[in-house]
């Protein structure tokens, strides 16, 4: 991985690329799941510092619900859904009728199946346009403060870098008031594959 | 409590002898440290993010390292007039975000070993270092598995902690 920090706006649109198509194939899995109309934003690619990351997504102490999945393979990263608490409660009610206020237990696995599935549409689509094989783990699940969660995947992915990758869409069931974040953060030492495979290397 | 709160951001600390609330919002299994000295009332905080600066061969930022930033921030205390015999510590963070079933082993299988562990080790390394400076540790609110703010006032030099799961907490 070169030093400089810079992507190309050419690099930088492949990776919206991988956005999108990624993104693309989770909200229609999504869509299927809940049978509603999944909207997606246009995906933002760029290179974020440290301290920053947790506003991407309202600051670090939004009390948010997280699924987080570990990606192995040829190339490695992290992806996550975040969702507000009460958009996460309000798609855990799409697919588990129960009155309940609380995130019930069934209504936490669903939701986490639910990140499983996204994570796994989006990764395949990923995978079938680049070749890259790309390994989705189980999903681990949180209820707490935005940064709380993000800085556990920082750990994981910029151990010498103060910069992360981030590849981030939001999505919006409207008739429901559920919006989301999709966000890949694939490890910079896998960048330069990924690129590669993208026909864009520095 | 004043209004000048500063928000020290992952892998950064902040040195001041003014009556600031420093504040580390979000702490999941980073580890926030709060350097005081009483008498001076000189106080640090730093937003540390991985336990050990020599393990890792191209480093970032010192900020983001226990043993650097620990390092860095004493002696700009100490520029400050602080002494190290009057300082102690507080610590807060290092939890434990995430549990996957299965994901015990390290890197690779099947997912975040390295960070199901980093906030045990985080905090494992800023007890060593602090033991290593001769600074006694005077209060924790560390380990499980939920995510933490801290504000620090340093016209006192007291902690406080809020979290979602667990309200708030003084030390």
């Amino acid at each position: 991985m070169q030093e400089s920090r810079g992507l190309s706006p050419l690099q930088l649109d492949a990776l919206r690329e991988v956005g999108n198509i990624g993104s693309g194939n989770a909200a229609v899995a999504l869509s299927t799941m809940v049978d509603k109309k999944v909207l997606l934003s246009v995906p933002r690619a760029s290179l974020v510092p440290l301290v920053k990351v947790s506003d991407l997504v309202g600051g670090a102490e939004t009390p948010v619900v997280g699924v987080y999945l570990h990606i192995s393979g040829d190339a490695s990263g992290s992806m996550l859904l975040l969702l507000a608490d009460s958009s996460a409660a309000e798609l855990a009610h799409l697919m588990v009728a129960d009155p309940e206020e609380e995130l019930t237990t069934v209504e936490q696995s669903a939701l986490q199946e639910t990140g499983s599935i996204l994570a796994g549409s989006y990764l395949n689509a990923l995978s079938q346009m680049t070749g890259i094989l790309l390994r989705p783990s189980v999903p681990g699940f949180a209820m707490d403060m935005a940064g709380a969660i993000i800085d556990f995947i920082l750990v994981e992915i910029s151990q010498s870098e103060d910069y992360v990758l981030v590849i981030e869409t939001e999505f919006d069931i409207s008739q429901h008031k559920i919006r989301g974040h999709l966000i890949l953060f694939p490890d910079l030492g896998s960048l330069d594959i990924i690129l590669g495979r993208l026909g864009v290397s520095g | 409590m004043t209004d000048d709160l500063i928000n020290v951001g992952v892998a950064e600390y902040y040195v001041t002898h003014n009556p600031h609330v420093l504040a580390c919002f979000g702490l999941g299994s980073c580890v926030g440290v709060a350097l005081y000295d009483k008498r001076k009332k000189v106080g640090g905080l730093a937003h540390i993010m991985l336990p050990d600066s020599k393990a890792i061969t191209k480093q970032g930022n010192r900020g983001k390292y226990a043993d650097t930033a620990i390092q860095d921030m004493l002696e700009e205390m100490e520029r400050l007039g602080a002494r190290r015999r009057d300082m102690n510590a507080k610590v807060v963070g290092g939890a434990c975000m995430f549990s996957i079933p299965g994901a015990i082993s390290p890197r690779n299988v099947p997912g975040p070993a390295l960070g199901m562990q980093i906030g045990d080790r985080n905090i494992e390394s800023v007890k060593n270092i602090l033991k290593e400076l001769g600074i006694p540790l005077k209060a924790e609110d560390t380990g499980g598995s939920h995510g933490r703010t801290m504000k620090f006032d340093i016209s006192n030099g007291v902690v406080t902690i809020s979290s979602i799961k667990h309200g708030l907490v003084e030390l």
